[in-house]
């Protein structure tokens, strides 16, 4: 009796049945491929650490050679001449100037281009236009640079004569109207997430098409049609090419779109074009502005994105 | 005392009342035309882009067409405007492309598998999901920081074609995720559930049936990422791209064991994109014409991508009914 029940023990603990050993070697396959896939998606985690720690790491080293309060009070940004001045607001005044531009171009084309996609156009037009606005938003913002310094300055310099060749109104204009498909888009989900049974109300009461759009939808959306808004300041405020090839890159404190201004991201092409050598304080302020770049999208973002999602619950 | 207040207020007399219907008959044409009005201008707004676009190319193929031959593509950079050709840049596209694409597609596609169907419900899942918002919205000149610090200097690899591959593999990594994950969440959860009652394992499922059926919503991300990182200028000229490169990088392929060498990945490069913002940047109009010329080429090969992703979309919408 006694010798049986170690011999069958002993069968057990030597010989595990090929089944059994099939699914433990799957387990052990499926939880591998379970661990690689996470790791992927640890990536998106692991590219916003990296970038706040690059731009943190680099701006700390230029912050021991430039007092903060240098940074954000002196109005002259010359890291590259002999005389070195470091104060960000000329650079931030040619972001939000550009960026003012190109809002009071994209707001009233984008807002009403998605209350029409969405109240007005029969089901027929969308389906074509909508295609045709994302197509314009895949073209690459370099071409939009060329438009901007090549096509619409000599036009609006026939209009302001004193208009230098370099200047913030093309480039906020052209910035404008690359941003309208994208507005659109953010502001018509919004309005389109507003209950039929709204309209319907309204059009009862004997409202006009218009003013059910206008007194009634738009009321309804709006949260999600200012997040539209501040989503595209920040697109604005991040654009590259179409200011660092038509907006100029003489950084002066100026409010005025007439004049030819840096932005922030035009100056970090202007010197990454040049040769720095790495761990000098102008390869430095680049991180720097690069940070302040990062901060202020942050926020926009952020913003945006808290009022989209307000919309989203309430309906 | 009800029955007098009643007669005080009896409805006007028939002949007000007629008055009334003309005021309110206009006042219904008012609005009518205001609706109208609105339409019209609502159409304007939308046709304002799509003249945009169409200005846009006109303009470039006016100003650029003497370029369009078979030199443009086959000559080197020059210092002579009219000799001057775009064979280093689309060489260099091409290659950029190749990593951006072993980069993005395996890492995105992975992440997005994981967050649709593997992820638990909880602050660690919550915390990858916000990260990929955010990337989406992070201005590509900042990735252009990152790989300067992380992979020129760091990492030290240099102003290659390997870390502007790595550079533009991150900045369209968010689009090919969520473009995945809506691809994965349009699948009818009854598919996986059939595939588990015949035994199958997650992965089996996942692999089998999940991926093969979201492949084509998949693919549409691909291309339109794809399209983005073939244009996208900011970035690259971060990192330090040379504007002037008369080389080719080693070929990728060869003629002796073991026939793939990847020298290339090193070496110094430019794109289509940079080669044009160089040529703009330059005071000489003559210059201009090849901006505009390689301007043209960048437009045509971008909104082929996107032209070729939104009609795969939609022919998926139309045929895929569950």
């Amino acid at each position: 009796m006694n010798t049986a029940t170690t011999m069958l023990e002993q069968s057990i603990n030597l010989t595990i049945s090929p089944r059994l050993a099939k699914n433990i070697r799957r387990n052990i396959k499926e939880r591998i491929i379970e661990f690689m896939l996470m790791l992927a998606a640890l990536s998106a985690v692991f590219t916003t650490l990296s970038i706040v720690g690059v731009l943190l790491y680099e701006s700390l080293s230029f912050f021991k050679t430039v007092s903060v309060v240098d940074f954000f009070t002196d109005t002259q940004w010359t890291p590259l001449f002999e005389d070195a001045h470091y104060g960000i607001l000329p650079l931030v005044s040619g972001t939000l100037t550009t960026s003012a531009v190109a809002l009071a171009v994209t707001i009233p084309i984008g807002t009403i281009a998605a209350i029409y996609l969405s109240e007005f156009a029969s089901h027929k037009t969308r389906e074509i236009v909508k295609p045709i606005l994302e197509l314009l938003v895949g073209v690459p913002t370099i071409v939009f640079g060329y438009f901007a310094l090549l096509f619409l300055t000599p036009i609006l310099q026939k209009i302001f004569p004193d208009l230098p060749g370099f200047n913030m109104l093309s480039a906020g204009i052209v910035m404008g109207i690359m941003i309208v498909p994208y507005i659109a888009s953010v502001a018509e989900d919004a309005m389109r997430a507003v209950p039929m049974s709204m309209r319907e109300g309204s059009y009862a009461m004997g409202a006009t098409r218009f003013q059910t759009a206008v007194r009634v939808v738009t009321p309804a959306a709006i949260s999600g049609i200012v997040a539209a808004y501040i989503l595209g300041i920040s697109r604005a405020v991040g654009e590259t090419m179409v200011v660092a090839v038509a907006a100029g890159q003489q950084p002066i404190v100026s409010f005025n779109p007439m004049e030819s201004a840096a932005t922030i991201t035009a100056f970090i092409v202007q010197v990454a074009m040049g040769d720095l050598p790495h761990g000098s304080i102008g390869y430095q302020s680049i991180f720097a502005a690069g940070l302040v770049l990062l901060m202020m999208t942050l926020c926009f973002n952020i913003l945006g994105h808290m009022l989209r999602k307000k919309y989203h619950e309430r309906y | 005392m009800m029955s007098t207040n009643m007669t005080t207020e009896t409805p006007p007399a028939p002949a007000s009342a007629l008055k009334n219907l003309g005021e309110v008959r206009a006042m219904i044409k008012r609005h009518k035309l205001n609706d109208y009005m609105f339409s019209l201008i609502g159409l304007l707004a939308l046709t304002l882009a799509l003249l945009t676009l169409l200005t846009l190319f006109t303009d470039l193929v006016m100003d650029g067409y003497q370029r369009f031959n078979m030199e443009f593509l086959t000559e080197f950079p020059s210092r002579r405007a009219a000799h001057a050709g775009l064979l280093s840049a689309w060489v260099g596209s091409a290659l950029v492309m190749l990593v951006t694409f072993l980069v993005a597609v395996p890492m995105g596609v992975a992440a997005g598998l994981y967050l649709e169907e593997y992820a638990p419900k909880n602050w660690f899942s919550d915390l990858i999901e916000i990260n990929v918002t955010n990337l989406a919205g992070v201005p590509s000149i900042v990735y252009g920081l990152l790989a300067l610090g992380l992979f020129v200097y760091i990492l030290d690899l240099g102003q290659s074609i390997l870390t502007a591959g790595l550079t533009l593999g991150l900045l369209i990594l968010p689009i090919v995720i969520v473009s995945t994950r809506e691809s994965i969440r349009a699948i009818p959860i009854a598919i996986r559930e059939a595939a588990y009652a015949v035994g199958a394992t997650k992965w089996q499922v996942v692999y089998d049936h999940v991926l093969k059926y979201s492949y084509g919503g998949i693919l549409t991300g691909v291309i339109i990422g794809m399209a983005r990182a073939l244009g996208e200028t900011a970035p690259i000229i971060t990192i330090g791209a040379l504007t002037f490169i008369a080389f080719l990088p080693p070929t990728p392929v060869t003629d002796v064991a073991p026939f793939i060498n990847f020298e290339w990945l090193s070496s110094g490069f430019t794109v289509l994109p940079i080669q044009m913002f160089n040529w703009l940047s330059r005071p000489d109009h003559a210059f201009h014409i090849n901006a505009a010329a390689t301007g043209a080429i960048i437009i045509v090969v971008t909104l082929l991508m996107n032209g070729t992703a939104i009609y795969l979309r939609y022919k998926i919408r139309k045929n895929i009914k569950w």
